[in-house]
Order: structure tokens, then C-alpha cells, then sequence
């Protein structure tokens, strides 16, 4: 399949217009909710502040950590998914695939439920550390053997840790109907009623293992051409795969702790990027991180529009753009 | 001495592949099941001893606990059994069918569409009588296969395709589900939520012989196409060679897997994981001839379930737990076993 933007000029303008629409998805998400307030509040909030004015005060506490937490979720999710779909050589890679965000969401439900922790922050580092446990399974379960990435076992041993997981959330939720109620909004996924502060102690790991992946480029386009290819031309590859995989388990992990189980985002975007600049990952990856961005912002506002007074889970809105992209993936994947 | 025995109509229309030990294991299979019938039965908040239950049983003295065997213990242990059972001959047919022991119907989203529709069901309609739930499920089940038996089709339809469209229909299934969750009123979320995990809580007389007809004629129809299985395990071509109908066989052994699978999940909720291991504990038991492996594995299935329950509500007395976590507990590290065992497939 041939790129829609070949040349390395085209490239740099692409990703410019792709800036472009995230700055204009970020003001989108600002102003628009089940108060919508002008632009031009959006400017005052910053320049001059009131805070006698409701508007002011909506757009500084719950829309800008909202915004951002949106934001940097959906670039995290969208690299993690592109690094995967590298690492398994496997489109249909993503992280709710592969049972991250059930793992994830699994931990914190036992956190809540048998040592009574409520701090949302300490529930976000023990949804990481789900996120993390999950994706070692999985790959550990991947790599075993000799035709490891045969795409229908890694699917099917993600599909199983999530099945795992998630029945264990369930029997966890049936003893401890309060926590349900607690839990809820890390079932569906949310980007809504979360603080700054939350993303704060996480965005170190977001951009750092960004910025490694930028730089990891150049090896991913190797390594993807076979890892005999790679180990031919001197690359170490398990020290790159490692670097892939620590990367990943930071992007997922930490956006499932912040927003909860939000799916898909990590198998459409790289997808869309792919068809855009084709296989260079040096491209991909931050394509895939203002892409990504972009569209859970996008996702979020219309999840906040839809069916007003209530909101739709942000991983329900994701799951039905995913799903039939995923299908038709799937049916691409399997000629007969 | 020959490993088979081979029974065979006079019209030659039907024929069943038998291996001896067969013969042997189904009856001790049998006697494990009743005896975990009756250890389930004198269990629970009130203990009865075993002798009360068997002179219960055999009418010499009917007791006091009459009401607790009855008509509390007895019909949820069989509801356990026969959706234990459906679930494992379910998942042995699309296993054969896709030629991956790691199929099942819970994985491959058949499961996800009843849930879908259950839910749907218990949050939405909840002034309809509760006993529509099964025709609902199982409709579920019946549409969201055909959904997927339809987006596999390109030419004919191909098992991995089959089973990759499933894993990503069954988690849109999922994201439904979840909606339906987070939006409804709480008090039917929660109901909604332990009928998802899986639970035999509350069965009475009325459920067991709802569900009977469905297990005993599509268990026995999987039996009447058992040998196709064996031939569709060869592979198409190999399968198209002997001239089997491929594509027809195919269609009615999934219709098959379907029926059973959505009245288990109709009765019994979303059990997973039986009708992934059910079926390699009975190839392990009686080898890979289809005559005698469905119904050791249906009563492998049946037991697993039975006794799942057993301990889900015994062990944290007064606490009622659903089957479904126990049934997982056992069977997810039993898959993650499987994977490592056919590692190099």
C-alpha cells in the first residue's frame, strides 16, 4: 500500500496540519461541555482571571485537566499501540487487546476492595502496576517458542488474560457492591472528574519514554525487518525489544491509571498513521502521538455532547469506532 | 487387541468411533459425578449428613431437610451440570472446527452477544417476567454468531478469520455491556453484574427443565455429527477430498456450538473457560475420536461447573459467590498452560 504522503516535505507539512488540528481539538475541549462558554472566556481565564466568574472557574479546574489528561492519554495510547503492533508484528496489537487495561482495572478493584484504599492517587499507581504485571504476561506468554508471532496465539493469550481478569473483577465486584459504585467510571474509562494532580506525578514517564521512542525509530524500522535482518546488521535486538517493552508498559500503564480502561485507540491510530506515511517508524511514532491525542480529545467532546445531561464512557465511544476497524484488520489479515 | 470399537447403523448412515478405554472412564465418570452430587447436596449452611441424603433419596426416610435438598441444593446443582456440560461440548466442536485448541466459545465473542442481550434485558426491562431472560440470551447468542460466521465470510469461511473477528466482536460486546452498566440505575447494574459472572444462584425445578431439552438434543446432534468434526480436523482440502459438504458441515456444528452455548449463558450466566479446558482434560482422557470424546467431555464440563459451585458457596459462608470466578480461577492459569504446552503450534 502506498502512503498518501511520500515525500519527506509532505511529511513535515502533514505533521504540522496534524498540530494544527490538535491545537484546534484542545480549544474545542475547553470551551464545549454541558456549559459551553465562548472562546473568548478561554482567553480571559488565562490572561485575566476572575474568580467570581463560573466560567472561569470551569474552564481552570475541571476543563484543563480534562483537556490535558485527554490529551496526553491518547498520544501515550497511540504510541504504546504502534511500539506493539511493531514488537508482535501483529496489526491487531493493542493494549486493551492484550489485557493491560483489564489487569490494570483488576488491581485497582482488589486494592479497593480488601485494603480499602480510596486516594485516587494511590489507586492510579496500583493501576500501573496491574498495567505492568498484565503486559509482562502476555509478552511472556508471546515469546514463548518458536513461531512466537504467529498473530492468532498472542491474540488469543491476550484475549485470555483479559477474560482472567476481568472475571476476577466481577467476583471481586459481587462481594463488594460499594465498590461498584467506586469503580465504575475505570470500567467504561473517563478523562472526567480527575485532577491535575493526578496526571502530574505520571507525565516524567509519558514524556520520557515518548522521547526514548523517538529516538528508538531507526531501530524499530530494523527490527521490523526481521529479526534475523537485524541481528545481521549489528543490532542488538533484545536490548531493543526490552527498550519496547519497558516503553510500552510505562505509556499503557500509566494512561489506564490515569483515565481508566479506555480501548482501540491504540489499534486505530497507528493504522491511520501507517496509511498516511507508510512504514517509517521515525514518522510513525509522532504522528501517532499528535493523532492520538487529537482523537480522544475528539472522543471525549463528543462523549460529553452526546446525550446530555449524562456522559457516554470514553471507552464505549472508542470501542465503537475500534471494533469494526478491528474486523475489517482482521479480515484483511486472513486471506483465504 | 484393537484400540477401537466401532458401532455402526445398518444403514451405514451412522457410525461412532469409539476408543476401548472409553468403555471404562464413562462410567467412573458417572460415579464421580454422583458422588460429587451428593457431597454438593449435604454441604452448606445446614449440613446434612450423606446417609440422610441417600435414604432421602431412595425414599426410606423422607426428613426435615426435604425443602433444603429440593428444592434449594438439587435443581442448582443440575442447572450446573448441564451448563458445564453444553459449554464443553460446545467448546470441543469449535475446536475441531478451527483446528486451534484454544478456541471457545467465551473467547470467540458466541458468548458475548447473550451477554449483550441479557443485560440489555435486566437493566431495561426489568418489569417483563425474569423467565424471557433464556429466550433473550440465547437469541443474542444466535445473532451475534451469525454476525460473525458473516463478517469471516469471504469465499468461504476461514478459522482463524472466524476466530480474530470474534475476539474483536466480543470486546465491542464488551464495550456495550459496559455501557449499558455505567448508564443504568444501580440497583439493576448490580443484578446484571452477577448474572455476567456467571452464577447458578436461586435455580429452581422450573430452570432445570427449561434447560434440559436444549442440552439433551443439541448434545445429542453433536454426537450425530461427531464424525464430521474428525473429518473437518484433517482440514478443508483434505476434508473436501473425502467429499465432505465442508462449508454445510461447518454451518451446522457452529449452529450446533451456538444453541448449546447460549442456553448455558441463558441459565447459568457468562461462565467462561469450560468450554476451553473441559475438552482437553477428555482428549487427554479418551483420545481424539469424536464418538466417545463428547460425552466424557460434557461430563468433564458438567463436573468442573458443579463442583465450582460447591465451593463458591460453601467457602465463604454466608457469602453466596458467583460459579463463574471459580470456574476462572481454575481455568485461566489452565490456559496459560495450554499456551506454553503448544508453544511451538
Amino acid at each position: 500500500m502506498n502512503p498518501l504522503l511520500p515525500k519527506k516535505k509532505s511529511k513535515v507539512a502533514g505533521l504540522i496540519t496534524g498540530l494544527c488540528v490538535l491545537g484546534l481539538a484542545l480549544v474545542l475541549s475547553m470551551v464545549l461541555g454541558q456549559v459551553s462558554t465562548p472562546v473568548k472566556a478561554l482567553v480571559e481565564a488565562f490572561t485575566s482571571y476572575d474568580p467570581s466568574s463560573t466560567e472561569h472557574i470551569i474552564i481552570t479546574t475541571t476543563r484543563i485537566s480534562r483537556t490535558s489528561i485527554a490529551m496526553f492519554m491518547g498520544a501515550s495510547l497511540a504510541v504504546a499501540g504502534a511500539l506493539m503492533q511493531a514488537l508482535t508484528r501483529n496489526p491487531l496489537a493493542s493494549p486493551s487487546i492484550f489485557g493491560i487495561n483489564a489487569g490494570a482495572l483488576f488491581f485497582v478493584v482488589f486494592a479497593t476492595a480488601f485494603f480499602s484504599i480510596n486516594s485516587l492517587v494511590q489507586l492510579m499507581w496500583i493501576a500501573f502496576l496491574g498495567a505492568a504485571v498484565a503486559a509482562v504476561m502476555v509478552f511472556f506468554l508471546a515469546s514463548l517458542g518458536r513461531d512466537s508471532l504467529s498473530p492468532i496465539r498472542i491474540v488469543l493469550a491476550g484475549a485470555a488474560i483479559a477474560a482472567f481478569f476481568s472475571s476476577l473483577t466481577q467476583g471481586l465486584l459481587v462481594i463488594d457492591e460499594q465498590g461498584l459504585e467506586e469503580v465504575l467510571f475505570w470500567l467504561g474509562g473517563s478523562v472526567a472528574g480527575r485532577t491535575l494532580d493526578m496526571l502530574l506525578p505520571l507525565l516524567p514517564f509519558i514524556i520520557g519514554a515518548g522521547i526514548v521512542a523517538m529516538f528508538l525509530g531507526n531501530s524499530i524500522n530494523v527490527l521490523t525487518s526481521g529479526e534475523d535482518i537485524a541481528k545481521g546488521l549489528g543490532q542488538r535486538v533484545l536490548l531493543v525489544k526490552i527498550l519496547m517493552g519497558i516503553i510500552i508498559v510505562l505509556l499503557a500503564g500509566s494512561s489506564v491509571a490515569v483515565g481508566g480502561s479506555i480501548g482501540f485507540i491504540g489499534l486505530i491510530v497507528p493504522h491511520l498513521v501507517r496509511s498516511l506515511v507508510g512504514i517509517d517508524y521515525r514518522w510513525i511514532i509522532p504522528y501517532c502521538a499528535v493523532f492520538g491525542g487529537t482523537l480522544l480529545l475528539l472522543a471525549d467532546v463528543v462523549a460529553r455532547l452526546a446525550i446530555v445531561p449524562e456522559e457516554l464512557p470514553i471507552g464505549v465511544m472508542t470501542a465503537f469506532i475500534g471494533v469494526p476497524l478491528f474486523i475489517s484488520i482482521a479480515r484483511r489479515v486472513h486471506r483465504a | 487387541m484393537k484400540k477401537h470399537t466401532l458401532l455402526r447403523s445398518s444403514s451405514d448412515k451412522m457410525s461412532f468411533l469409539i476408543e476401548k478405554k472409553t468403555l471404562i472412564i464413562l462410567p467412573v465418570l458417572l460415579l464421580f459425578a454422583l458422588i460429587l452430587l451428593i457431597v454438593g447436596l449435604s454441604l452448606g449452611s445446614t449440613m446434612i449428613h450423606p446417609v440422610t441424603i441417600l435414604k432421602h433419596a431412595l425414599r426410606i426416610n423422607t426428613s426435615d431437610y426435604t425443602f433444603i435438598i429440593e428444592v434449594l441444593r438439587m435443581p442448582r446443582m443440575l442447572l450446573a451440570f448441564m451448563a458445564g456440560g453444553s459449554l464443553a461440548v460446545s467448546g470441543l466442536i469449535l475446536q475441531g472446527i478451527v483446528r486451534n485448541p484454544l478456541a471457545s466459545p467465551d473467547i470467540i465473542g458466541i458468548t458475548g452477544g447473550a451477554k449483550v442481550a441479557a443485560v440489555l434485558f435486566i437493566t431495561y426491562f426489568s418489569a417483563v417476567s425474569v423467565h424471557w431472560l433464556p429466550v433473550v440470551a440465547i437469541l443474542g447468542a444466535g445473532i451475534a454468531s451469525m454476525i460473525i460466521y458473516f463478517l469471516a465470510w469471504k469465499r468461504g469461511v476461514n478459522p482463524i478469520r472466524l476466530v480474530l473477528i470474534g475476539i474483536g466482536f466480543e470486546a465491542g460486546m464488551g464495550a456495550l455491556v459496559t455501557m449499558m452498566i455505567v448508564l443504568g440505575p444501580t440497583v439493576t447494574t448490580s443484578e446484571a453484574y452477577i448474572w455476567l459472572t456467571g452464577s447458578v444462584y436461586g435455580a429452581n425445578w422450573q430452570d432445570v427443565s427449561a434447560m434440559l431439552p436444549w442440552a439433551l438434543i443439541f448434545i445429542t446432534a453433536a454426537l450425530l455429527w461427531a464424525r464430521k468434526i474428525n473429518l473437518l480436523e484433517l482440514g478443508d482440502d483434505i476434508a473436501l477430498g473425502l467429499g465432505s459438504n465442508v462449508e454445510l458441515n461447518r454451518f451446522i456444528l457452529i449452529a450446533i456450538s451456538v444453541a448449546l452455548a447460549g442456553s448455558a449463558v441463558a441459565f447459568a450466566g457468562g461462565i467462561g473457560f469450560v468450554g476451553l479446558i473441559a475438552p482437553h482434560i477428555a482428549r487427554k482422557l479418551v483420545g481424539r475420536s469424536f464418538g466417545g470424546l463428547a460425552p466424557v467431555a460434557a461430563i468433564i464440563g458438567g463436573l468442573t461447573v458443579m463442583s465450582a459451585d460447591v465451593v463458591a458457596r460453601t467457602l465463604f459462608l454466608p457469602l453466596d459467590l458467583p460459579a463463574g470466578v471459580f470456574v476462572s480461577l481454575i481455568g485461566a492459569p489452565f490456559f496459560v498452560f495450554l499456551l506454553y504446552r503448544n508453544r511451538n503450534m
